[in-house]
């Protein structure tokens, strides 16, 4: 057992009493606490905030989504790795849950709806995971078909929910070709302009992106936020 | 020759190449754990050839004891370039073994479709990955600190297959007994797939063989396949049935 004069800065982290810290340290604390990945922790600090009058879409944005881009950040320059992104994810989720109803019952419109999904033979899931919470907090309603999904269940979501965009994930290069399998099939069914599609996972790039006919490629959770909210609005002002 | 390879192909490439007259080939290795940092795999290559040179060390051909790995296509983009340097006469010649990653061209590429095909929720291991299983997947993925994490990496699995380099015997029944260990933590059934060297062997074979036209082995060329009877033979079905 640590005794006083030899208290590791993780156990002095711990004696941290978020109630006494002001807004913005409070802040500033979540997204140390998200970085490190402390569910319980932003679990306190958002019904803290929430309970100081702040709104469930402020809490979201100003503590988790931003402490999130940070992870991203880290992750994409190799300061932090895997097991930490997950944990930090984990910790979002945690927060989100305390949020989503609340978020609900404002009845602010989604700015749009997403079907997202690993594509057929695929089994990885952290990245696809992350991008459809971030979606979430940048306000799209998010139906998330899971992993190994197959064009079947692709067209079957896209015609039951009736999105705006389609989103697919591959991490193999043996799945990322299936893309163009969905994408092909769209285009078949005279489909593919009901859509918008974006696709990502770790060995895409912008040209493969174009290679199968998806609207955008997306290299990381934030960048897939910004550009499905931009993608919107320019349909919708094109349509306008 | 040179082969540069992924240090989780070590025991492997020096095996192939320690028999049957390939011994003056030499074998240079990377760390292992470029695995989970494949954007770095290419640039790690181009250092270590790099070096090597420096030393004097310069060949004729290098083979890449890699597969696609997830570099995105940057391993193949250096192949090429590499080629286009070695044409007009400047520096070895580069290829690398064909198939996505290890898992494929141990398989071979017919047969890993196959597996695939048969559970996509499969995770592989190979000789080196089940030895390895505590410090590359426990104690890699995190998951020795954070118990938590393992349903969120390998809660949509549902076997663990291991695709064994090593015939029959000693060494073999304590490669199986790290795999089942591996795939009792993860609390998944376990198959077991002999597969040798496959397509490590066949290309470092090809690429060293005496020049024809070219060093470069056709990697369009239809694969050694194996043949459905001879995966029934080598598969054992342990304790699990394969989920269909
Ligand atoms: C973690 C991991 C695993 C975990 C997956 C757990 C899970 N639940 O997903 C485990 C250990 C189970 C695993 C299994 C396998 N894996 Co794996 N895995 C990785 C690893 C190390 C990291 C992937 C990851 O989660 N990154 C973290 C997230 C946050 O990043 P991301 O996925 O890239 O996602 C971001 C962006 O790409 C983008 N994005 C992702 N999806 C989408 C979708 C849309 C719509 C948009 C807009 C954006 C977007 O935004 C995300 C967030 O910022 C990579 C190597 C690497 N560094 O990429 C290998 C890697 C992908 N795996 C690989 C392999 C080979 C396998 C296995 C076959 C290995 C095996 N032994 O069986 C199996 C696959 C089985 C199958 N059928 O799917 C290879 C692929 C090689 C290749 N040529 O394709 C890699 C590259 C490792 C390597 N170098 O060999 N793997």
């Amino acid at each position: 057992m640590a005794d006083a004069a030899t208290v590791d800065s993780a156990d002095a982290d711990e004696e941290i009493d978020l109630s006494a810290l002001d807004d913005d340290d409070l802040i500033a604390q979540m997204h140390d606490d998200l970085y490190d990945g402390l569910g319980p922790e932003i679990v306190e600090g958002t019904e803290l905030l929430l309970g100081r009058g702040w709104g469930a879409d402020k809490v979201l944005n100003e503590a988790l989504v931003e402490a999130m881009r940070i992870v991203g950040i880290d992750f994409r320059d190799g300061i932090l790795f895997v097991p930490e992104v997950l944990l930090a994810a984990n910790a979002m989720k945690a927060g989100m849950e305390v949020l989503r109803p609340l978020l609900a019952e404002t009845g602010a419109e989604p700015i749009g709806k997403i079907v997202i999904g690993t594509v057929k033979g695929d089994i990885h899931d952290i990245g696809k995971n992350l991008v459809g919470m971030m979606l979430e907090g940048a306000g799209f309603e998010v139906v998330d078909l899971g992993i190994n999904t197959d064009v079947d269940e692709f067209l079957g979501a896209l015609a039951e929910h009736r999105p705006d965009i389609l989103g697919m994930s591959a991490l193999l290069t043996t799945t990322m070709p299936y893309m163009k399998v969905v994408v092909d099939t769209l285009i078949e069914q005279g489909l593919r302009d009901d859509y918008l599609v974006i696709v990502g996972g770790a060995p895409l790039n912008q040209e493969f992106g174009e290679a199968v006919g998806a609207d955008a490629y997306c290299r990381d959770a934030a960048v897939a936020a910004e550009t499905a909210t931009d993608l919107i609005k320019a349909r919708r002002a094109a349509a306008a | 020759m040179l082969v540069l390879g992924c240090g989780a192909l070590a025991n492997e490439l020096r095996a192939i190449v320690g028999s049957g007259g390939l011994e003056h080939i030499d074998v240079e290795c990377l760390p292992a754990k470029l695995h989970n940092r494949p954007a770095l795999i290419a640039p790690e290559v181009r250092a270590r050839l790099n070096r090597l040179a420096q030393q004097g060390r310069t060949y004729e051909r290098v083979l890449l004891g890699y597969g696609d790995c997830g570099s995105a296509g940057a391993i193949d983009d250096l192949c090429a370039e590499f080629e286009r340097a070695h044409a007009a006469g400047d520096g070895p010649s580069m290829t690398r073994v064909p198939g996505a990653h290890c898992y494929e061209f141990f398989a071979t590429a017919p047969l890993f479709a196959e597996m695939s095909e048969a559970e996509p929720a499969t995770f592989y291991l190979t000789d080196y990955l089940a030895r390895h299983f505590d410090l590359l997947v426990w104690q890699g993925l995190g998951i020795a600190d954070h118990p938590e994490l393992a349903e969120l990496y390998f809660g949509n699995y549902r076997r663990v297959v291991l695709l064994t380099q090593t015939p029959d015997g000693a060494q073999r029944a304590r490669i199986e007994a790290c795999a089942r260990a591996g795939a009792d933590r993860l609390g998944l059934p376990l198959e077991i797939v002999e597969t040798g060297y496959g397509e490590l062997e066949t290309t470092l074979t090809s690429v060293a063989a005496p020049r024809r036209n070219t060093a470069t082995p056709d990697v369009t060329a239809p694969r050694r396949s194996t043949v459905p009877s001879e995966l029934a033979a080598s598969r054992r079905s342990d304790e699990h049935q394969v989920p269909a």
